[in-house]
């Protein structure tokens, strides 16, 4: 009785399961390659928006101020303490302080901060500002003020060359 | 259901009687629409059960139309609903009036709502009534949400993104649910096919709840505004034709204001955002959500904790399951409680004050505001309401509803 | 665009109550200057399109907008709803080429037909951006409709540009305008894109009516809310009937709710 009833559950179970997996992202979904950015046109001080798996990502162009900014800044001051130095390394773990590239998605409820484009506001500390519900990040994405959780989040990406950056 | 009223009906037309000797339909609409014993003395408040029945329906029949035409693809979806508006006949008809019919699908409840609050229907014996009712709010909160989205507009997209972001505060598995939600790494084609498809299931949903819902209120019959229970046959008058009648005429006065919108402001309870084609790359400089959500999405701005907040604002619904057991009164009607007859009053006041945070930036001292407001809806119904219902002395009831009529006459 | 109106109808809809108390601070949210508000002839319960009006406006957009801006949401057949007959329609169009497939599957160009939508100024959006400084210039299919002051604010971004030597220090150093930005008054932010479109004398009018620049922003404009929803006559009109017969029938509700409850009360 007891076994009949176990395995009726399993039965259950694994009915119950293609259902619910359906939902989850398909394989075009998923197979979304890597893009390839040449970085070369953007200016010390400029950014850029690209599209990656439907996000948009950031690249900043970072001035010498900005990036002595960011890494000047004490762990303790951060929600989510992460080193400036961390978050401008490519996954062949070559650091690149000039260049800063992370998903433009606010981690608080998913918004695009503003501060890419010449005259959006920046927030208090001049990286990013989210308009949704007042998040503030830093020069180098990292939250500073607001709702949000978390940092901006950096996606794997490589340099190939100097001027070419693969995401993803 | 009902039982103890009146003897079975007996139909003379043949082909009903024979219908109903194998299935009692017409001894049930006989039952429970005609002889049904309801309180005599309903006051205009009591209309908006059936005009949030009549709005329900008229959103499923406009909404089949509407999907006969529309397309769920992100880059045909906006210029399918466009269609409908110019090239469908009387398309745009047919779009304005499911369109304005959420927004008013949405007064005639939450004045439903204030209803059973103020005059305690929620109390003993009526919980589960009550509970279904929420039930069906939620319901409707969810195909809301997912129909708005179906435009595809910018209001339409960053709405649904950052209401499905609400589910990544949950620990562990917060991120694995929103990509299971999305279908995808964000709100893009697969989260509004499926969106539509559930927009068109849920509908149907809330018509069986709302049946539970009215089986459930004809077992103990309809509280009334004394919030005593009828006593004898002079208490009461059959629903047919007293209360068909004042129900027509509730719903007419209600489909005028309705219509008033639909006609000569179609786009007032709209965002203009929402004309702009969604666009995932650009946030608009200001996402509100419909102004039905307002007041929930301040309290979910009010806490400034990603989790908390959304906490709250789950909070701020699952509070009202609970309801019926933090009220302590011995009284269920406001016109007996001297005193919470005003928090009562406030707390609409409080709703309205969270609405309008909703609507406005996050900064400034809108920011204060709905954290006050915000303090205050939770302080109502977990310390004040379970409080006062102890040390408020109610005013003496009337003997009878018709007592409290009649006297109520001789003023 | 009906917002002052609907306002009004508000005042007696008290069961509105809360939507009211919500949806006007919602209206009264934002940073810039509110274009002022000009009465345009489609506006209010009985309002119609002032077809000469749209016309002309017609006449601004095909030679003045459409060198930037797409109207992808109407066919040149909708304009035979503006008053024009079919064959003034197929001569409007007798220039145009769109592109299309061949029987044998190659793209062609052939003459357009009533039934083709506007033809838009860039094949796509990447391509607008590209000749814009990377900015495509909106649609304006639905633009009065997706701006908040709708005709208002259209009709106050094109005649509300201030040329450089006209700002003040304070706003040039405020919102950092350069020599050969566009300022304009209304534009959130200011710095527009857009230079300059209308002017005195930019089209000459068929029928003789002066173009100051004043004129032809108002004719655009009556032609883009026009364009915004066609059927806005039919929908006015519509809704008379209808609120009069839900008078008519409430009214009798009311006298057959008194009969019935007259004994109870």
């Amino acid at each position: 009785m007891v076994a009949t009833g176990a395995l009726g559950a399993v039965g259950a179970a694994a009915v119950a399961w293609p259902f619910i997996n359906n939902l989850n992202p398909a394989a075009d979904t998923l197979a979304l390659s890597t893009i390839e950015v040449n970085v070369t046109p953007i200016a010390v001080g400029q950014a850029v928006t690209v599209k990656w798996r439907g996000k948009p990502v950031f690249i900043r162009h970072r001035t010498e101020a900005e990036i002595k900014e960011a890494e000047a800044v004490p762990m303790s001051q951060l929600p989510d303490p992460e080193t400036d130095n961390k978050r401008v390394t490519d996954t062949a773990k070559k650091v690149r302080p000039e260049w800063l590239i992370m998903i433009g998605v606010c981690t608080h409820l998913g918004c695009v901060p503003l501060g890419n484009k010449p005259g959006d506001p920046k927030g208090e500390f001049g990286g990013w500002f989210c308009p949704c519900h007042g998040s503030s990040y830093d020069t180098s994405g990292r939250i500073r003020k607001g709702p949000a959780p978390k940092n901006l989040v950096i996606p794997d990406y490589l340099f190939t060359s100097d001027s070419l950056v693969r995401i993803g | 259901m009902a039982s103890s009223h009146g003897t079975p009906p007996v139909f003379n037309n043949k082909v009903i009687a024979w219908i109903d000797y194998r299935l009692p339909i017409f001894s049930y609409i006989e039952k429970e629409y005609h002889t049904f014993p309801t309180p005599r003395n309903f006051n205009y408040f009591w209309n908006f059960g059936a005009i949030a029945t009549v709005m329900l329906v008229l959103m499923i029949a406009t909404g089949i139309v509407l999907a006969t035409n529309y397309t769920p693809h992100v880059l045909m979806a906006f210029d399918s609903v466009e269609r409908i508006d110019r090239d469908v006949p009387q398309g745009w008809l047919i779009r304005d009036l499911h369109m304005n019919g959420a927004s008013f699908f949405f007064i005639a409840v939450y004045i439903h709502i204030f209803r059973g609050m103020y005059y305690g229907s929620y109390k003993a014996p009526r919980e589960l009534l009550w509970i279904l009712g929420v039930v069906i709010f939620l319901l409707m909160m969810a195909t809301a949400f997912m129909g708005y989205v179906l435009p595809w507009g910018q209001m339409s997209f960053w709405g649904a993104t950052v209401i499905t972001n609400l589910f990544s505060a949950l620990p562990v598995v917060g991120e694995s649910i929103v990509t299971w939600l999305w279908g995808g790494f964000a709100v893009d084609n697969p989260t509004l096919n499926r969106f539509f498809a559930l927009h068109y299931l849920l509908p149907f949903v809330i018509v069986a709840v709302v049946a539970l819902h009215v089986v459930a209120l004809h077992i103990h019959g309809s509280n009334n505004p004394t919030g005593i229970d009828p006593k004898g046959p002079q208490d009461t008058v059959p629903f047919h034709p007293y209360y068909t009648m004042k129900d027509g005429f509730g719903v007419v006065c209600f489909l005028i204001v309705y219509a008033v919108f639909v006609f000569f402001a179609p786009d007032y309870m709209g965002h203009p955002d929402n004309y702009i084609p969604a666009n995932p790359l650009v946030t608009p400089a200001h996402i509100v959500p419909e102004w039905y959500f307002l007041p929930f999405y301040a309290i979910l701005r009010a806490i400034p904790d990603k989790l908390g907040g959304v906490l709250a604002m789950f909070g701020a619904i699952a509070v009202l399951f609970i309801l019926p057991w933090l009220d302590t009164s011995r009284v269920r009607s406001c016109t007996f409680r001297p005193i919470y007859k005003w928090f009562m009053m406030f707390l609409v006041v409080d709703v309205i004050v969270l609405g309008i945070c909703g609507s406005k930036p996050p900064e400034g001292f809108w920011v204060p505001l709905s954290q006050l407001a915000t303090l205050y809806y939770f302080a109502h119904f977990l310390v004040l309401l379970p409080i006062l219902g102890k040390i408020e002395r109610p005013l003496p009831l009337p003997p009878s509803i018709a007592d409290a009529v009649l006297k109520k006459k001789a003023v | 665009m009906r917002k002052p109106f609907a306002r009004n109808l508000l005042v007696s809809g008290a069961i509105a109550l809360a939507a009211v108390a919500t949806g006007t601070v919602a209206i009264a949210a934002g940073g810039t200057e509110h274009p002022p508000h000009k009465h345009w002839h489609f506006q209010g319960p009985f309002g119609t399109f002032d077809r000469a009006a749209a016309q002309r406006g017609f006449q601004v957009y095909q030679e003045v907008c459409a060198a930037c801006h797409s109207l992808s949401l109407m066919s040149y057949r909708n304009l035979t709803e503006l008053g024009l007959t079919e064959n003034q329609v197929k001569g409007l169009i007798k220039d145009i080429s769109v592109s299309d497939l061949n029987d044998d599957g190659a793209p062609v160009d052939r003459p357009a037909r009533p039934s083709d939508r506007f033809k838009k100024p860039f094949p796509n959006e990447a391509a607008a951006a590209a000749a814009n400084n990377g900015k495509a210039p909106p649609d304006l299919s639905v633009i009065v409709k997706a701006r908040e002051y709708g005709p208002d604010y259209i009709y106050g971004i094109l005649t509300g540009y201030v040329p450089y030597d006209k700002l003040t220090p304070e706003q040039i150093k405020e919102f950092d305008v350069k020599k050969d930005d566009n300022f304009n008054k209304y534009f959130p932010g200011h710095k527009i894109a857009m230079a300059p479109p209308l002017s005195d004398d930019k089209v000459t009018y068929a029928d003789g009516t002066k173009a100051t620049l004043d004129q032809e922003a108002s004719d655009v404009v009556e032609f883009l809310a026009w364009a915004s929803e066609p059927h806005m006559e039919d929908r006015k009109r519509t809704g008379v009937r209808v609120i009069l017969f839900l008078l008519a029938l409430a009214g009798l509700m009311y006298a057959v709710k008194r009969t019935v409850w007259a004994d109870k009360h």
